[in-house]
């Protein structure tokens, strides 16, 4: 029974660590509790949750995805340029991006799994040609002017919740559906905890490789989306450094860095915490260097703990 | 102390917990003799040659050198006592010159800067001395494995050794390379340093050596000298153990001569050469052979984890060419893997899901996971292995290293395959458990259908099992034997076999 206790708690432990936050936050800055701030906050961190789905994976699997960021800046301008220069249906530019964002996924499997470059190289490679190709499509000039219609999916309200977070909570659905109940996601811990015993055991790893970025590709377009309808502008630099962000939601929510071993609901709570503090720093006047100061102390510190862990199992 | 002996090792014991590698054994070395040591897997060779470099730390005994008493080696003592060791695989750096890596850790120095030239002088006189040619420029890397051993070896001599001790030095040689090296070997015999040999090739040792010390299960056994004894003499002391442990009895009719389920015809590829046998419904086929003989990399080919080159592969009466394991194992075929850490079980994730892993397409709909059936599954095998763990979502890093095998037991059993390889299922665990499972193969040929191709180092097991055996030596097939004619001097003799290139074994 205590056991038991001391498993859910080691299990639970980021979520414990979100309320700790969120009282001193609260304490710091009464304000931060109210509803309208809570709103603002999970709207503020939904494109995160979003893109950290696909993170979830390919971290899961033991690689990295280091292309979200300009993947989501490369299909805000695509996005953009295709509705508002080509005049293009809004349905349709989207489709057309999520097929275009999927594939950058695919290409960045391809150089994984069939080319066998390391993960880090692969996808840093696609990041600067991807951010390149975003400057020389829109001539590094922003472009404007959407539809009513395309900026309620960043803006709008369904009653009182924000469109984005009703999109990152379907996201997660259907992550956890994918990781849950399909045999793929049993796949993914297969080949991130023992990619050798995973082929012996008929797992096509390439093939899972492939999945796995391509998803992340589709989960860093969807948040790329969100993003463009709620800024309603697509910038030449929109995503930069976003994969930064994403990748410490998903390591303090608990995911190996070495792959094979995390749970997508507690990234949910890696999520919420990077959230919480974005917005209680905000709310207490810190400047926004020292916000990248104290994020890349949480992420130092969420990868650190991860590896005494590890260290303590193999002595 | 006499004093013709530089090296003596006296009632050496080595206790791991659990284990005893080595019980009293003793071994002496005189000057200028090339003394082969001897014995099968695990016979304990490796682990009395660490405690001469202090790798390994003997629990009691005595290590004599040049008369001077020692209770246990240094890497240090060692070196400074002249012994070195030539492993199996070199300590070099691919990248570095032959002379670099000659000097490695002590290069030759002028003031800071470190004396290319000099060094290349030094390793140029140091090899001719050995009477070997090497271009001390030449790069490590694009140097043959036997150039790359040479260097090794005028290393050890370059730091003054006299005692040479090398494990398997033919192993990864070809046959010439292996002449230069007993060349070599002779050269540095006559100049007055003491060789110990460890082999496995029988052969080697009466070309070589002048005398052998015979170990067998971490024991002494005896000392020869080489002139005076005969191979059958040598075979016999080192499997002649007595047969004490009883494999549960299988009935014979289950075996059908007239269905052959696995044909191999000259196969070749992953290090094998013209491997060709039948295997029938219902039998158990054991594959014998050292370590490194080709039997794992053969269970490969067949499963679909290696290339073949040619020959064929015919699974009931049908040509197969799996070119993963995944389409051997919807042909059929299951491999247990040998090394359960690196092949085997995924150690992060839960004993339902590593039982299911092979299976999960199967059991799926529309990619989506049959839960009932994975559960299902997973409880039908937990109870029928009786697999210790409190639930099935433990990971499996936290199963003994019984359990752990039966878990992948479990994952094989429940693909259903028709032909089911072994690989050394029993290595590492109790007596209790190996029983377990070789009742549990006699029920997969009995009751199941099943066919069984069984891999195992371990001479009782794969003689109480298998109803007839292939024996190979170095990628070949050097022998084959029914089950009225099973006997470990045979198999041993099979085993230890030399294959020459281009010749018909």
């Amino acid at each position: 029974m205590k056991e038991k206790v001391v498993y859910q708690l080691k299990d639970k432990a980021i979520w414990v660590v979100f309320i700790l936050l969120f009282i001193a936050f609260t304490i710091a800055n009464p304000r931060f509790i109210t509803p309208n701030n809570i709103i603002t906050m999970v709207r503020q961190v939904s494109m995160y949750g979003i893109a950290s789905i696909g993170m979830t994976f390919v971290i899961l699997l033991g690689g990295i995805d280091l292309a979200t960021g300009s993947i989501i800046t490369f299909v805000n301008i695509i996005c953009a340029y295709f509705m508002v220069h080509n005049g293009m249906n809004m349905y349709l530019a989207i489709l057309l991006s999520l097929l275009l964002a999927t594939l950058i996924g695919t290409f960045n499997g391809f150089m994984v799994s069939t080319v066998g470059m390391p993960a880090l190289i692969a996808t840093f490679a696609t990041q600067t040609v991807f951010r390149g190709l975003a400057y020389i499509i829109s001539g590094g000039i922003p472009i404007n002017g959407f539809t009513e219609k395309f900026k309620m999916i960043g803006q709008g309200y369904a009653g009182p919740i924000p469109v984005p977070v009703i999109i990152m909570i379907i996201c997660f659905a259907i992550g956890s559906f994918i990781l849950n109940k399909t045999y793929f996601g049993r796949y993914f811990y297969a080949v991130g905890g023992n990619e050798e015993a995973a082929k012996l055991s008929g797992i096509r790893v390439g093939h899972v490789k492939y999945l796995v970025y391509s998803l992340s590709g589709l989960f860093a377009v969807l948040a790329g989306i969100v993003m463009l309808s709620r800024t309603n502008s697509a910038q030449p630099t929109a995503g930069d450094g976003y994969e930064f962000d994403v990748i410490t939601c998903v390591v303090l929510g608990g995911v190996s860095v070495s792959g094979g071993f995390g749970k997508l609901s507690n990234v949910v709570a890696g999520v919420l915490i990077i959230g919480a503090l974005t917005n209680g720093m905000v709310l207490m006047n810190v400047s926004s260097y020292v916000q990248m100061v104290v994020k890349g102390l949480v992420l130092a510190f969420a990868v650190g703990f991860d590896c005494i862990q590890k260290k303590r199992q193999t002595i | 102390m006499s004093e013709e002996y530089v090296l003596q090792l006296q009632h050496i014991r080595k206790e791991y917990p659990g284990v005893v590698a080595l019980k009293d054994v003793s071994l002496e070395l005189k000057k200028g003799e090339i003394l082969a040591l001897i014995g099968e897997n695990g016979a304990g060779k490796s682990t009395l040659i660490k405690t001469c470099s202090g790798a390994v730390i003997p629990t009691s005994g005595k290590i004599v050198i040049n008369g001077n008493e020692h209770t246990s080696m240094t890497p240090q003592l060692a070196a400074e006592n002249g012994i070195a060791i030539i492993y199996q695989e070199f300590n070099n750096v691919a990248e570095l010159s032959a002379a670099e890596n000659l000097f490695l850790g002590r290069p030759i120095k002028k003031g800071f800067i470190i004396d290319k030239a000099a060094m290349e002088r030094e390793a140029e006189k140091a090899f001719e001395h050995l009477h070997i040619k090497i271009n001390p420029k030449s790069l490590m890397k694009n140097l043959t494995v036997g150039y790359q051993q040479m260097v090794e070896i005028a290393k050890a001599i370059q730091q003054d050794a006299q005692i040479l001790i090398m494990d398997e030095p033919s192993a990864p040689l070809t046959s010439t390379e292996v002449e230069n090296m007993f060349e070599v070997v002779k050269h540095l015999q006559k100049e007055g340093i003491s060789i110990i040999y460890i082999s496995h090739r029988l052969e080697e040792i009466y070309r070589l050596s002048d005398r052998i010390v015979v170990l067998r299960d971490g024991e002494y056994v005896k000392t020869l000298i080489t002139k005076e004894s005969h191979v059958e003499e040598l075979i016999h002391l080192m499997v002649g153990r007595e047969l004490t442990e009883t494999y549960p009895a299988r009935k014979k009719d289950c075996i059908d001569k007239g269905k052959v389920v696995l044909e191999l015809q000259d196969v070749c590829g992953n290090g094998d050469e013209n491997i060709s046998f039948q295997i029938h419904k219902g039998e158990i086929l054991g594959l014998g052979g050292l370590v490194g003989a080709g039997r794992t990399e053969l269970a490969h080919l067949i499963f679909g984890a290696a290339k073949k080159k040619s020959g064929r592969i015919i699974l009931n009466g049908k040509e197969i060419n799996p070119g993963n394991p995944r389409e051997a194992i919807d042909l059929g075929i299951a491999l247990v893997p040998e090394d359960r850490k690196r092949h085997g079980a995924m150690l992060g994730v839960s004993i339902k899901n590593n039982i299911n892993m092979a299976v999960y397409e199967r059991n799926s709909t529309m990619s989506v996971i049959d839960t009932r059936k994975e559960k299902a599954v997973a409880k039908k095998y937990k109870e029928e292995l009786a697999i210790k763990a409190p639930n099935l979502e433990q990971p499996v890093k936290n199963l003994s290293g019984g359990n752990q095998q039966k878990v992948i037991l479990a994952r094989w059993l429940a693909a259903n395959s028709e032909l089911v390889i072994f690989d050394e299922p029993t290595r590492g665990i109790d007596v209790g458990a190996k029983y377990q499972i070789y009742k549990l193969m006699n029920h997969l040929v009995e009751k199941e259908g099943k066919t069984i191709l069984l891999i195992s180092s371990e001479m009782e097991e794969l003689m109480g099992m298998s109803d007839r055996i292939v024996v190979l030596s170095e990628g070949h097939v050097t022998g084959e034997l029914e089950k009225y004619d099973f006997n470990q001097d045979t198999i041993m003799a099979f085993a230890s076999a030399a294959v020459r290139e281009g010749e018909p074994v």
